[in-house]
């Protein structure tokens, strides 16, 4: 017998595990019978899985932590068994914001000090002639590119609420608003930063692995109470999304699955711009300037797809930094425990005690029991002691 | 409804027919302030220009999750809040969730206000989307028309048949093959087109 299950998606590069799960049979092999739908909001996917119109979601990783603890909506609480994806992000300026960090930059260009202390030197100088505040896209308000936008930022002196403008913009939007000059610059999954760049209307300044070593991206989420249910089907699905990891990681498979995800029903995009993510070697000059790194994006690789509870105690700290909630000591425990490596461990029948420690280029190690401590040390932020 | 009673409302949809077949409905009921915004670039700015107390928006807009930005704005007036933050209500929920449509209202409004909004909302989404596949129905009922039409004067020229006679041998292909007569008379095209 097969179980039935509705899961939704948003085109990105980082649904990799769930959609090859699905169209290489792997689910299926598992005797699960997998719907994917294709959203084109956070806030659908969000509120399709806590209504049950799906069993299952990718979901960014801080919209589970806010759906649970009823941040800015619904409270319905979010077990994530399985990281789809660690990093993969990137920040894409215009060509002139380009020109003008390159011109104020002291230091190497990859690193994130020196073009965040570039960008408040660019910021200061436009205030000083009276120009328009920079304005920067993300994707949601609960997001890791808002997050690691403003870490960045701030980190060289620039205040992400009173220096510059953040909106919230569509992915697909993306590219036409940094064209057409509504944005200056974004943060964005794949495969959008590549696609700025191919236009030629952006060159990729930095992938977020510049920034944060290693940060969870998106998750496949579940209702929590219907994990309790159906324990039995979380453990294969996770089991799918494991041998679907496993395929993506190995190099002479990427060809395939950058076909699979290609496909137009499900991201619709060019396979090599799909590979090049995969791969870890961008173009980030419209010059044709390529790039690689081995931290761009992981799939399963380096144990980046067991949950990590400090990972969500980071997300729950910037949550705090930023304003968008009181930190309370059973709020943050709450939001560790969205992650669950040990339905994780169940599943893949093989403990592991590796964790992905968040890596930051600025700041004291983070320390998931000392949160109120570990804010401390930054002095930009919307949280007061 | 007097102008006071009537709350401001703001309909964010690309779609102009089912915006319009949305906002005459509102109107009918009496809601006589209603705003339409079909271009989605400043959007954020537009309803903060507004001030409306209620913005409806389809759920096949990208630009949804832009709205959700209203409730991080400090600088906001007024504090927009989701609908759905009410859990009391689950089923207009999915009816709403179903049909199509969200809605976010400023905090403050009465719910017994904003409930019958949201089921007109549902049920005009719903008679949009049934009048949708109504035509899109007929679209292909036409095309499908015109498929048979070429395919019937192709079997006519080669086979020297008569109209009717091309017809009964496509229906009878069809029945023996268990397909509908389109797609015998799609695979005529296809196979002459070949054969040229």
């Amino acid at each position: 017998m097969t179980t039935p299950l509705h899961i939704g998606f948003i085109p990105l590069v980082d649904a990799a595990a769930l959609i090859v799960a699905t169209d290489k049979g792997f689910a299926a092999a598992e005797g699960l019978d997998v719907m994917l739908v294709r959203e084109v909001s956070w806030s659908n996917v969000r509120d399709k899985l806590n209504i049950g119109l799906f069993d299952a979601a990718h979901l960014l990783a801080p919209v589970a932590i806010a759906s649970s603890l009823g941040l800015g909506h619904v409270k319905v609480p979010i077990a994530a068994p399985f990281n789809l994806g660690l990093n993969g992000n990137a920040i894409t300026v215009s060509p002139a914001l380009h020109a003008a960090l390159m011109e104020e930059i002291d230091g190497d260009r990859f690193d994130p000090m020196a073009t965040s202390r570039a960008l408040a030197r660019v910021v200061a100088k436009r205030r000083k002639s009276g120009a328009e505040p920079l304005t920067f896209g993300m994707t949601f308000p609960f997001s890791t590119h808002n997050y690691q936008l403003r870490f960045w930022m701030a980190a060289g002196g620039v205040d992400p609420d009173e220096d510059v403008q953040l909106v919230v913009l569509p992915p697909p939007y993306m590219v036409d608003s940094l064209a057409n000059g509504h944005v200056d610059a974004f943060c964005v999954g794949a495969p959008w930063n590549s696609i700025a760049v191919d236009l030629g209307v952006g060159h990729i300044l930095h992938f977020v692995s510049d920034i944060l070593l290693s940060a969870v991206e998106k998750v496949l989420a579940v209702r929590q109470s219907w994990s309790e249910k159906h324990a039995a089907v979380v453990a294969a699905l996770v089991r799918a999304h494991l041998r679907a990891a496993e395929f993506i990681e190995q190099p002479e498979n990427r060809p395939e699955v950058a076909r699979i995800l290609a496909q137009p029903e499900r991201l619709g995009v060019e396979a090599s711009v799909i590979q090049r993510t995969l791969d870890g070697r961008l173009k980030i000059s419209p010059d044709g300037t390529m790039r690689e790194s081995g931290r761009y994006l992981l799939v399963g690789r380096e144990a980046a797809a067991r949950p990590d509870p400090g990972q969500a105690a980071w997300l729950y700290a910037q949550m705090v930094r930023w304003g968008q909630t009181p930190y309370r000591p059973e709020a943050l425990k709450a939001a560790m425990a969205v992650f669950r490596p040990d339905l994780y461990d169940a599943a893949a029948g093989r403990p592991t005690d590796t964790s992905n420690a968040i890596g930051a280029f600025a700041g004291p190690p983070f320390d998931p029991n000392d949160v109120p401590g570990h804010l401390a040390a930054f002095k930009i932020g919307r949280w007061k002691p | 409804m007097s102008a006071e009673s009537s709350p401001k409302i703001v309909i964010v949809d690309e779609s102009p027919i089912r915006a319009a077949i949305l906002e005459e409905g509102l109107r009918e009921a009496g809601y006589t302030d209603v705003v339409h915004i079909s271009e989605m670039q400043s959007l954020l700015s537009r309803i903060y220009a507004l001030d409306p107390e209620i913005i409806v928006i389809d759920l096949e807009n990208p630009s949804r999750d832009v709205l959700e930005q209203m409730f991080q704005v400090s600088r906001a007036v007024r504090r927009p809040i989701a609908m759905f933050v009410d859990q009391s209500d689950a089923a207009s929920i999915q009816a709403s969730v179903e049909a199509g449509v969200s809605a976010y209202i400023v905090d403050g409004l009465k719910k017994e206000r904003m409930k019958p909004i949201l089921d007109l909302c549902v049920s005009r989404f719903n008679a949009f989307s049934k009048l949708q596949d109504e035509l899109d129905r007929t679209k292909h009922a036409l095309e499908e028309r015109k498929v048979i039409d070429r395919a019937k004067g192709i079997l006519m020229k080669v086979k020297g048949l008569t109209e009717e006679e091309a017809y009964v041998l496509m229906r009878s292909t069809a029945m023996r093959e268990k397909k509908k007569i389109g797609e015998i008379a799609q695979s005529i095209l296809t196979a002459s087109e070949l054969l040229k």
